[in-house]
Parts: structure tokens; C-alpha cells; sequence
């Protein structure tokens, strides 16, 4: 009995972050509301919203576990943009939207094997690994398409339902967010694999010494955030329905920002997931609300740096009080 | 029979040879402390009983059973029965206490989902009835860096029981601990001989260690350079020994 006392007080402390960024989030909102009533009181923009932060959403999941684990990965949008291409011309040449499909994941699968290995086999940082991965990756899809875009005709097809439709008037693809959301929730909280991401990332030499295959858990980490790249990329694909070769620029700021002010340490060994699904829309939403307030484009970065700042210290010093 | 045995064991990293011949033996529900400088082979002496090195040459038996370096892994000491617990390296300080626990060794559904509830309900247990922790304010959900630096390697200490080790190795197990912390431990320590298991540790500081300890054994530049029994040696007499090995190896310099 005593027990389950103890267990209130400290389920409040660890839900706190989350209470904290769900206020700041309704805040945000609140004042868009007030600056620009038209466009934030109508439900337009909020199904704009739905359809276009899943794409940095998706990436930010992937990126959760990443940061989980201790590690980074600035590889992503390219990866983004070569599973696309790769999409595109399997697409283009077959007219088998399956195949591409599984091309294109595999693309992401294969790129975060090779991040994976090489920060676990040869031991390089994965901020060098995946810097280096980002040049080579987009440098590749750069090669393969000659700077050339492809347009594609995918509407008229269940899969144009599926990545890019409606359901009951909600864009689908906030639900493909939610579920990944619910899916990696249950994953890294639920799961022995992570756990198993979550010891690695707090402490790697205890989780090796209690038998778990801690270069594994790595390579499948990356490889994750591949395939989720992939994903997005897929995504983003249905909806402009025209591979660009400059797809995910732009979005690796993006998606760091939303997992940090979602509350996510770079240190490791914690992450918050439901932080990250409300820093994605959070950060997706920034620059529609500071447009539609009047305010030029040019106002949107030093917002954006403001409140990353201003909700990183809000989450440190809270964990601080904890 | 021995529950751990090392015969004339050799292990080199690179071109520097850290074991050179050793021999060494624990026996069942015994408490034996590793003693030596730094450098002398310690480390490497119980990271080759856990699996973590492979050792080079010379014949290893756990139970009876003989040993295969190439074959041997953290994973199979575990099933065999031994378990270690390293002061730095044992838990992970922002995880919870039931995740320490059974980090590795998950109860879990067929897909690989943990059976939270389960978990936590045997590590209160643990807690409780193997390693006697009262009154402190942790309960399973606790970080384990709210825990004292002693209450930590309670938590290992009775990980390993749990897991019904029959060798619980301890490394530097007082090592930046206060007086009172040190005291948990080797009570933590009497709980192992208690419950009819064996214990090995290695330390700096013997005196800490002294009273719980049945036998020493010293080494120096990979090699056992002396064996004692406690109720043969005052604690005076092991540390006047220990000094008389040094100045030796400083002569031979």
C-alpha cells in the first residue's frame, strides 16, 4: 500500500515535461489565435497541419530512438530523397508501386546498416559516420538523377488512399503519424528491444555486461531511422506527386528541433515520445502562424531558434528539479 | 569439488602479457578476496571467469566442466552461475530498479513484450526478502540514481542471487564508498554466504573487506604470489605481507 502512494507522487514528477509542453504548445496556438483569428480559427489549416508535419513527424520517431541510444544521425534526409528517387524510377520503369515500395525501404534499411556498422565495427562517432553518409547519399541521388526531377502519376490508385488520402476528412497521413507514434511508443517502453535502446544509451559498458548484443541494438537503431526516412520520403512523395532532387532539405533542422523541444535529451538513455509527436506539430505549425501574424518570413528563424532554446532549458531545468 | 578453477592461465593483450601462469581456485560458499596493485592482473583475472576476455592458454573448469575459451561468453557464465557486479558498470543510473533487474533477462510475452507488472512485483521481492533494503524510500519504479553508492550494489548484489548465481564476483566493491555505505556492502556480502553462495572481490583496501572474507589471495605482474586463510593471518599480518610483496617486486627493479 505504501507502495502505490510513493508511486503517485512520482508518476506527477515524470509526467511533468509533457504537462509543460502540452501548456506551451496551447499557448502558442492561443496566440496565433489571437494574431490571426481568420486562419487559426478555421479548421483549414489545421488539416493543412495534419497533412504535412507527419512528413518531419515520421523522421522525428525515428530520430527518438536514435537519441535514445546515445547516438545521432544526420543522414536521414538524404536518405529521404534517394529512397524517393529510388521509388520514382522503379515506379517509373515498372509501374509497380509495391516494388517500389520495398526498394525504396530497403534503400533505408541498407544506408542505416551502413551508419550501424561503421559506428559499432570501426568504431568512428556517429556524427562523423552520418555526416559523411549525408554527402555520399545525396550526392548519389544527386548522380542517379542528373538534377532531373520525376514527375509521377500516382492518384487514381488505393495506394494514392493510403499515403495520401483522407479518412473520415482526416488526412491519412496524420494517422500513419500516430500510429508509427503508438507503434514505437510500445516498442521502446514495452519491448525488450527497447529497453534494450534505452540501457545503451544510459549505460553502454552495464548493458554489455549483462549479456545484451549492444552493437546489434545499434545497427537496428539506425536502421530503423532509415526505414522511417524511407518512409517519409514516401510519403511526401504521394502528396507532391514529383520526386525533386532537393526532397528533405530543409528538414533535418526541422526534425532535431521537434525532438528536442520535445523533450529529449542528446545524453541518452531518455526519450519521450509523446514529446516528440507534440514537438512535431509544434515546430510544423511555427512558420504558418508567424506568416499569417503578419510578420515576414524573415522573423520565422529567430522564433524558431527562440523557443528551441527557451523549451531546451525548460526541460533541463525541470529534470533538474526531478 | 571447486566451484571455479584456473589452471597455469595465460592471457596478453597486444604484446603485454597481464596473466603468466595463473592458478587459482574458489570454492563452493566461499568468500575469497583478489588483492594487488594495479596492474597486477586482477581485472583481467575476473573479466576471464565472467567471459568477457577469452583467456590464451591453460584450462579453465566451472562445476567440473571444462572450459572452452572460444566458446565461452558472458551469456554462458550467467547460466553457469556466475554473475558480476561491477560498481561503475553494473546498473544504469536513469533506468528504473526493475529494469536494472532484469536487463538481458526480460520476462516477457512471445513478441518480445516485458511483463511490467510481473517485473515489478519480483523485484519487490528481491528488494525485500534477498537483500533486505527497509525503510530507504525506493520502491521498483526508482532510478537508480536516486539509490547511495551501497544501495547500488545491493540492487546488483541481489540481481545475481535472484538469478540464483552460486558465484557472485564484486569488483572493488567499497571502493569511494563512506563508512556507513561500506557497511550495507558487507552486509550485502554476509547475505551471499548466508544464503549458501560463494563470492570473490577484488580490492585495494583490505581492511574493509577483512571480516566477511574466508581466504585471500594475492597477486602481482599476473602471477599468485600468495594464499591465506583468514583465521591463519591477523588483518596486521595480511597488510604487513602485502608490503613485504611490494618491496620485493620494487627490489627486483
Amino acid at each position: 500500500m505504501k507502495l502505490a502512494e510513493s508511486k503517485t507522487t512520482l508518476d506527477y514528477s515524470r509526467y511533468k515535461l509533457q504537462i509543460g509542453l502540452v501548456i506551451i504548445t496551447f499557448l502558442i496556438f492561443i496566440l496565433f489565435m489571437i494574431t490571426s483569428p481568420d486562419v487559426f480559427l478555421s479548421p483549414r489549416i489545421y488539416r493543412s497541419f495534419l497533412s504535412t508535419v507527419p512528413f518531419v513527424g515520421v523522421m522525428a520517431l525515428g530520430l527518438t530512438l536514435v537519441l535514445a541510444m546515445g547516438e545521432i544521425d544526420l543522414s536521414f534526409p538524404a536518405v529521404m530523397a534517394l529512397s524517393g528517387f529510388v521509388f520514382a524510377s522503379i515506379f517509373g520503369s515498372t509501374g509497380s508501386i509495391i516494388l517500389g515500395l520495398i526498394c525504396s525501404m530497403a534503400v533505408g534499411a541498407v544506408v542505416g546498416f551502413m551508419n550501424g556498422t561503421l559506428v559499432t565495427r570501426i568504431g568512428i562517432p556517429s556524427i562523423v559516420v552520418t555526416l559523411g553518409m549525408q554527402f555520399l547519399i545525396r550526392g548519389l541521388s544527386n548522380v542517379l538523377s542528373q538534377g532531373l526531377a520525376k514527375p509521377m502519376t500516382l492518384d487514381e490508385t488505393i495506394f494514392y488512399n493510403l499515403f495520401a488520402g483522407t479518412f473520415l476528412t482526416i488526412p491519412i497521413q496524420s494517422l500513419w503519424f500516430l500510429g508509427l507514434a503508438v507503434l514505437l511508443w510500445f516498442i521502446l517502453f514495452r519491448h525488450k528491444f527497447g529497453e534494450h535502446v534505452l540501457f545503451v544509451g544510459d549505460n553502454e559498458d552495464a548493458t554489455r555486461m549483462m549479456g545484451v548484443n549492444v552493437n546489434r541494438v545499434k545497427i537496428m537503431v539506425f536502421m530503423l531511422m532509415g526505414v522511417m526516412a524511407s518512409f517519409a520520403g514516401i510519403l511526401d512523395l504521394f502528396k507532391m506527386r514529383t520526386w525533386w532532387p532537393t526532397m528533405g532539405e530543409g528538414y533535418l533542422m526541422m526534425t532535431m528541433a521537434a525532438v528536442f523541444v520535445g523533450g529529449t535529451s542528446m545524453f541518452g538513455g531518455e526519450a519521450t515520445i509523446f514529446g516528440t509527436f507534440v514537438g512535431a506539430f509544434l515546430i510544423g505549425s511555427l512558420e504558418a502562424g508567424i506568416v499569417a501574424a503578419g510578420l515576414s518570413g524573415f522573423w520565422t528563424r529567430l522564433i524558431y531558434g527562440l523557443l528551441i532554446l527557451v523549451a531546451v532549458t525548460l526541460h533541463t531545468v525541470l529534470k533538474k528539479n526531478r | 569439488m571447486s566451484l571455479v578453477e584456473l589452471k597455469n592461465i595465460y592471457k596478453s593483450f597486444g604484446g603485454v602479457v597481464a596473466l603468466r601462469g595463473i592458478n587459482f581456485e574458489i570454492g563452493s560458499n566461499e568468500v575469497v578476496g583478489i588483492l594487488g596493485d594495479n596492474g597486477a592482473g586482477k581485472s583481467t583475472l575476473i573479466k576471464i571467469i565472467t567471459g568477457l576476455h577469452p583467456f590464451d592458454d591453460g584450462e579453465m573448469y566451472i562445476k567440473g566442466q571444462k572450459i572452452d575459451p572460444k566458446t565461452y561468453s558472458v551469456k554462458m557464465a550467467h547460466e553457469m552461475g556466475i554473475e558480476t557486479v561491477y560498481q561503475e558498470k553494473a546498473l544504469a543510473a536513469k533506468q528504473a530498479l526493475w529494469r536494472n533487474i532484469f536487463l538481458g533477462r526480460q520476462i516477457t510475452n512471445r513478441f518480445g513484450f516485458i511483463k511490467v507488472k510481473e517485473e515489478k512485483e519480483i523485484t519487490n521481492r528481491i528488494m525485500r526478502d534477498i537483500i533486505g533494503f527497509t525503510g530507504i524510500g525506493a520502491n521498483p519504479d526508482s532510478t537508480i540514481k536516486t539509490l547511495s553508492g551501497g544501495e547500488q550494489q545491493g540492487v546488483a548484489i541481489g540481481r545475481a542471487m535472484h538469478f540464483d548465481a552460486d558465484l557472485v564476483i564484486l569488483d572493488e566493491p567499497t571502493i569511494a564508498l563512506s563508512l556507513q555505505e561500506v557497511r550495507k556492502v558487507l552486509n550485502f556480502i554476509r547475505k551471499i554466504k548466508e544464503n549458501g553462495k560463494s563470492c570473490v572481490y577484488i580490492s585495494h583496501n583490505i581492511a574493509n573487506v577483512y571480516p566477511v572474507s574466508d581466504r585471500f589471495v594475492a597477486i602481482d605482474r599476473g602471477q599468485v604470489v600468495g594464499n591465506y586463510r583468514r583465521e591463519d593471518i591477523t588483518l596486521e599480518e595480511l597488510n604487513d605481507e602485502l608490503i613485504r610483496l611490494t618491496k620485493v617486486k620494487e627490489g627486483n627493479n
